[in-house]
């Protein structure tokens, strides 16, 4: 086979294989959730991913961590989620404060 | 004049869509230097629909890796979905055939976040968020990444608009409501905290899913249920 069709392969092989592991979730056996201890991490799983991703998209550069405009855009944005501002408010004013800082030359 | 006014829900799903969407332009511009044509490129974004994963496939392929390594970069960033569909089956429940594989598809970060951001006893609200955020990101990130592959290197860093923190801002915003208590609080500062002291130390992926055992541990003992964030 071609280098063309084996990368063919390799995007149905990855799409398939993303949709299993999503299917995977939604198909664990009700009796598990049922399990108090299980539920209760299932709770905390998605906070705790969350969160970790809001770390990593806020001071991750590929495998270095560095401080630039998006740490002030998200302390922007958690000033704003402290004083009860509506959601859009909060991305806007996050996507206002990097662009405006990096067109200052920062970050 | 008739004004629509949407509820929370809806508002947070069309934002996070269309900034997420946004996004669909540096994939399909990447996707096409890395050595992809405009098709194989949006069947990444039909098929794999999953940003992180797809921005790794086309990160090994550029960097000349192989089809082989690109699968598996992409497939092991993908694994943090798969606790997705565990956070929400209270929320989707019960679910099978055709309904339960479109709502696999489109499980993803944002359609998760935007569900559980909606208050636990409002069902309705929490199935609205993931299905409107899902079908809108599936909508906006395919169409995009198009676009983005058509137009090639000809279009500006999404980073320029400030769009990557925006994008930490909503999930900042998206999990806020969950940290009501002191637990929840722990659980979000230790996994954030874990996943960048992973950052330099393990490849792409691994941090963010490292969080979850912190969830384990937090959910192993006998939290009070009023500390537990549905």
């Amino acid at each position: 086979m071609s280098a063309y069709a084996w990368m063919w392969v390799a995007i149905v092989g990855a799409g398939a294989l993303s949709w299993l592991i999503k299917l995977a979730g939604h198909a664990v056996p009700e009796h598990w959730l049922e399990n108090p201890r299980v539920h209760r991490i299932a709770a905390f799983v998605t906070v705790a991913l969350l969160a970790a991703l809001v770390g990593v998209q806020t001071f991750a550069n590929g495998r270095t961590l560095a401080v630039d405009a998006r740490l002030a855009a998200v302390a922007v944005a958690a000033v704003l989620l402290w004083r009860r501002a509506p959601f859009i408010v909060v991305v806007a004013a996050a996507a206002g404060v990097a662009a405006g800082l990096r067109a200052l030359g920062w970050g | 004049m008739t004004r629509v006014r949407l509820d929370p829900a809806r508002q947070q799903a069309l934002s996070v869509s269309l900034a997420t969407g946004a996004y669909g332009l540096s994939f399909g511009a990447l996707s096409v230097a890395a050595g992809l044509d405009v098709w194989q490129t949006c069947a990444l974004s039909l098929l794999v629909f999953s940003g992180g994963s797809q921005f790794a496939f086309i990160g090994v392929i550029g960097a000349g890796g192989s089809a082989v390594s690109a699968v598996a970069t992409s497939t092991f960033l993908g694994l943090r979905n798969g606790f997705y569909g565990v956070g929400l089956a209270p929320v989707l429940r019960p679910m099978r055939g055709a309904r339960r594989a479109a709502a696999a598809q489109v499980t993803i970060d944002e359609s998760t976040a935007v569900a559980l951001a909606q208050p636990v006893e409002d069902r309705a609200a929490r199935r609205a968020g993931f299905w409107w955020t899902g079908i809108g990101v599936f909508i906006a990130w395919n169409a995009i990444t198009l676009l983005g592959a058509l137009l090639g290197s000809r279009i500006g860093d999404p980073a320029d608009w400030g769009l990557d923190a925006a994008a930490a801002a909503a999930f900042l915003a998206l999990v806020w409501p969950r940290l009501a208590h002191r637990r929840a609080q722990a659980v979000a500062a230790a996994s954030c905290v874990l996943a960048l002291v992973l950052t330099p130390l393990v490849p792409a992926g691994l941090p963010v899913l490292a969080a979850a055992a912190v969830a384990i541990a937090a959910g192993w003992g006998h939290p009070r249920p009023e500390e537990v964030p549905e």
